[in-house]
């Protein structure tokens, strides 16, 4: 196995969670739970679905994601922040809905219970979402830690009533990070239904939470986040080399990320500490 | 003038009725969506469930799981906590179950092994919820967090511990438990022949009743209760906010296992690999259209119960997966339901003061 492959083979894993991640790590700096990454994400991969069946190309596909994405960013911001419904709730309830929604679409749209047909989509490193993802981790930082809007997302998610106080639109500015969280994260969806050239039910297997556990390993920094997902994938490449040499479970593999994280949030080394009004909406 | 009492009962009933109609409506859309009628559907539903003594069965069968799961989900939320890991509590109290019935020697008297086999299960789902239980009341790491990744991990630990060292060959189910099984409701009542319905609906229910009188009724359900509204009154009062929190996790994982014995003792006679499949997250929102009170748990179980097997029913004419997006609506609807009523209950309410 050559290093470059190795390398090449970690990035590709890393993709979706990088997508994923980097909206995560959006909407929970201000102040909005994040368990609906995996919603966002399965919806993406079946936005491209359609896109690209009925685009007819594989650039239709990452359209399709993304709108399937800003729209189910949407929905989670009207329970949320506009009804103020239990953003935990709120995120399981969409995760829900787009497994069942896009498992209905499934026999609706290609009269089948497991999968699209072949559509158009990126081979390799063709796959102008690698590179994207590349790009989005640096951006995301500056647009947090450099930018007007980063710093009026970071305030809501610190202290909502401090920025209300300071005339900062607290719903619309947690609407904002939300919708886009929504996008992002589809996009990495998007990217393995291209990826594969077909959508399969349920196809994004828990990435979802592995890209949350990222962000919160990644202590809500987007290149920390970012840092851990490609140690995430790093380990994934990893066990699919060692496959064959038995050398360790794959189960124990697959249990990684999920473990440091609790271990991250319990505190054994330093505490993860959330931002301080995370779940917590601006009492109207 | 409105008394408090029916003001409460507003609050807690209305919710769920909105996300009902609200859940009937999107149905409707669906089943128009595939060029049926929605009255014909809903008919099939209705007489694929509750119409013959097959689908009372199943249904029953169903809710029972939920019922555990749900119970799961609702007592540490009495407590203020969000217990997302009933998914591999149940799970883990399953293996458990099966664990102490292949222990057991053959045909164990059923009185003496289904206290053992009921046990173990507890004792399995409350190990999982010891954890986050533990975690969040030492080191205060956010139960949420712990719940969802620690179902990855104690998944991919049962799955290792079957496909490695306990499975029949070329499955991924243990074998055949010998002790400890719940007899079939269809022994009893013929007319329930064929479906899963079995005597673990009943330690099921007297746990629910056993829930909702020491939520009531006892000590340690007060102090529950009261670290639920306000921790930190609770602290001064001299409550352990911790050791409630420990053991209120520690008990929704209890609660969560005890449904392994519905699939386990009651059902297939093993564990099998995947046999949750969501009955914990449907929990969630079972508790949250039961609001959190034991007996609407049970409620709540039976309606989840009449969706899930109402897709079955209606499969012929709507693919089932209808019922799966209807279930995630009633939990989005609930959930915004119960903010805005509450909110529209306290406009109306309050006394119209004129601008000053």
């Amino acid at each position: 196995m050559s290093l470059l492959h190795f390398f090449g083979q970690t990035l590709r894993i890393a993709t979706p969670y990088l997508f994923a991640a980097a909206g995560g790590a959006l909407a929970e700096r201000a102040g909005v739970v994040s368990l609906t990454l995996e919603g966002f994400m399965l919806g993406g991969a079946f936005g491209a679905a359609i896109g690209a069946w009925l685009g007819g190309g594989a650039w239709f596909g990452i359209l399709g994601g993304l709108a399937v994405g800003l729209l189910l960013g949407g929905l989670h911001a009207l329970g949320s922040i506009r009804f103020g419904a239990d953003q935990i709730v709120s995120g399981v309830a969409i995760n829900l809905l787009v497994v069942g929604a896009t498992r209905f679409a499934l026999q609706l749209a290609f009269d089948s219970s497991s999968n699209s047909p072949r559509i158009a989509g990126f081979d390799g490193f063709a796959n102008p979402l690698i590179w994207a993802a590349l790009l989005l981790t640096p951006l995301l930082a500056v647009l947090l830690n450099r930018t007007r809007l980063g710093l009026r997302i970071r305030a809501v998610g610190e202290h909502p009533q401090a920025a209300a106080t300071l005339g900062v639109p607290v719903a619309r500015v947690q609407a904002v990070a939300v919708v886009i969280s929504g996008g992002l994260a589809a996009l990495g969806g998007a990217y393995l239904t291209l990826d594969q050239h077909q959508f399969t039910d349920s196809m994004t297997a828990g990435r979802g939470f592995i890209a949350l556990a990222a962000v919160i390993f990644g202590r809500w920094q987007p290149l920390r986040a970012a840092v851990a997902c490609l140690l995430f994938a790093a380990a994934e490449t990893l066990q699919i080399q060692l496959q064959a040499t038995q050398w360790i479970a794959a189960q124990f593999v697959v249990m990684i990320p999920y473990v440091l994280t609790i271990v991250a949030v319990a505190g054994a080394v330093t505490r993860a500490k959330p931002p301080a009004a995370l779940g917590r909406p601006l009492a109207s | 003038m409105i008394s408090v009492r029916w003001l409460h009962w507003a609050d807690l009933v209305l919710p769920p009725l909105v996300a009902l109609a609200v859940a009937l409506v999107a149905g409707d859309l669906l089943i128009l969506s595939y060029g049926q009628a929605p009255g014909s559907v809903w008919r099939l539903l209705l007489e694929g469930t509750w119409g013959n003594s097959y689908g009372i069965g199943q249904v029953l069968y169903k809710a029972t799981t939920l019922t555990c799961t749900g119970l799961a989900v609702a007592l540490p939320m009495r407590a203020g906590l969000f217990n997302i890991g009933a998914e591999s509590q149940l799970a883990a109290g399953a293996f458990a179950t099966a664990l102490v019935a292949s222990l057991l020697p053959t045909a164990t008297p059923l009185l003496l092994a289904a206290p053992l086999c009921i046990a173990g299960a507890m004792v399995g789902g409350g190990l999982v919820g010891a954890v986050p239980g533990v975690l969040r009341a030492r080191y205060g790491a956010h139960e949420v967090i712990v719940t969802i990744m620690l179902n990855f991990v104690v998944l991919a630990l049962l799955n290792w511990l079957v496909s490695t060292y306990w499975h029949v060959p070329e499955t991924l189910h243990t074998p055949t438990i010998t002790s400890g099984q719940m007899p079939r409701l269809s022994q009893l009542f013929p007319q329930f022949h064929g479906s899963a319905a079995n005597w673990s609906w009943l330690p099921v229910a007297l746990t629910a009743g056993l829930v909702q009188w020491a939520l009531q009724r006892s000590q340690a359900g007060f102090a529950l209760r009261a670290v639920g509204f306000q921790p930190l009154a609770a602290e001064n009062a001299g409550i352990l906010v911790g050791r409630v929190w420990r053991q209120a996790l520690t008990w929704g994982g209890a609660l969560a296992g005890l449904g392994g014995i519905n699939f386990v003792l009651g059902y297939k006679g093993y564990y099998e690999d995947g046999l949750a499949g969501g009955a914990g997250f449907l929990g969630i929102a079972v508790a949250l259209v039961g609001r959190n009170h034991p007996l609407g748990v049970v409620a709540a179980a039976l309606l989840f119960a009449t969706l899930s097997q109402g897709g079955l029913a209606i499969h012929a004419l709507v693919p089932k997966q209808m019922v799966e997006v209807l279930q995630a609506v009633v939990i989005l609807a609930m959930a915004m339901a119960v903010p805005e009523v509450r909110r529209l209950l306290r406009t109306a309410l309050t006394p119209r003061r004129r601008a000053p």
